[in-house]
């Protein structure tokens, strides 16, 4: 393989983008069927009775990452993706992931139809002006 | 007590997660308010644009194509152990509206942030949120050295509904941050009912 015959553009550096491109991590999967469209702000709980991640040998670093940081709190989704660096999609499928092997389990917020209740409202601004 | 087993034993607080959007133009100050009232130092959260967001594989002209980053910063606050406020700035970009609907999914309301130097800036947020019936209020960013317009006047520019509450205020401040949200929750109450009478009678 020559290098001129390569084309015009190389990229180097940052321009080539992350070493792992971050769909790789989930073996190109841009969607989990059971969590698909997973809220940003949908809470994972990791399940208290639930074998030691690291002894599992499908899952990957990232995983494990995952579940560890929702066993010392619930985490949003939201969160998972900014701690981890990792793009929304790619969270979403490695949770679904473990959402299927029972490491975790998701509390979905409010669905998007359903009016929040008007007690929970008030809890709100109570909560806000109390800050 | 034995720490370490008892501790773990203890299932965890699982809270119910609610979320404001901040929405308004580039450099308004959307990141500014959020950090303002964030237990946390606002967060950022991404997505790639990928195949996967579009309806057809169009792998022409892949060779010099980039990912496009789609940016958002969030932040929360903990009202309660079981009761979590978070608040997203929306991405700036026109091009990114679909991510908007992802994230006004469920949400309890918006602020769209304004400056009266650059009003237009806000335009597409209102519009977007009028049109899928999401309570919103205008918060109008008083930015030192812009001039002070009276509410009436910019409330007429922005052509706002009369049932859109607009308030003055000040991004960087935690107390008037506060009573923009406030301010949010209590119009959402009200609209929605409205709403659940609509729905009875």
């Amino acid at each position: 393989m020559s290098a001129e015959g390569q084309g015009r553009s190389h990229w180097f550096d940052d321009e080539a983008g992350p070493v792992v491109r971050p769909y790789a991590m989930t073996r190109g999967r841009t969607t989990s069927a059971a969590q698909h469209r997973l809220d940003l702000i949908a809470v994972v709980v990791a399940e208290s009775q639930a074998d030691d991640p690291e002894a599992d040998s499908t899952l990957s670093p990232e995983h494990v990452d995952i579940v560890d940081l929702c066993r010392d709190a619930p985490q949003s989704v939201a969160e998972l993706s900014a701690e981890l660096d990792l793009p929304i999609g790619v969270v979403r499928v490695l949770i679904g992931d473990l959402v299927d092997g029972e490491f975790v389990h998701v509390n979905r917020p409010v669905p998007p139809a359903e009016l929040v209740d008007e007690s929970i409202l008030r809890d709100v601004i109570n909560g806000l002006r109390a800050l | 007590m034995i720490f370490g087993r008892s501790e773990r034993g203890k299932p965890p607080v699982e809270p119910v997660t609610l979320k404001i959007l901040v929405a308004g133009g580039f450099g308004v100050g959307k990141t500014t308010l959020v950090g303002a009232v964030s237990e946390i130092r606002p967060l950022r959260t991404e997505e790639l644009l990928t195949e996967a967001g579009r309806p057809v594989d169009d792998t022409s002209g892949v060779e010099g194509k980039r990912t496009t980053t789609v940016a958002m910063d969030f932040g929360r606050i903990t009202l309660r152990e079981d009761l979590v406020l978070y608040l997203f700035g929306t991405p700036g970009q026109e091009r990114f509206w679909f991510m908007w609907d992802e994230l006004s999914e469920g949400a309890l309301g918006a602020v769209v942030l304004a400056d009266t130097r650059r009003l237009e800036d806000c335009f597409a947020a209102v519009d977007y949120f009028e049109r899928r019936s999401i309570p919103f209020l205008v918060g109008v960013n008083c930015f030192e050295g812009a001039d002070r317009y009276p509410a009436e006047a910019i409330r007429q520019a922005l052509d706002l509904d009369d049932g859109v509450p607009l308030l003055l205020c000040d991004a960087r401040d935690r107390e008037s941050v506060k009573e923009i949200l406030i301010g949010v929750v209590q119009h959402a109450m009200a609209y929605q009912a409205d709403r659940r009478q609509t729905v009875t009678t």
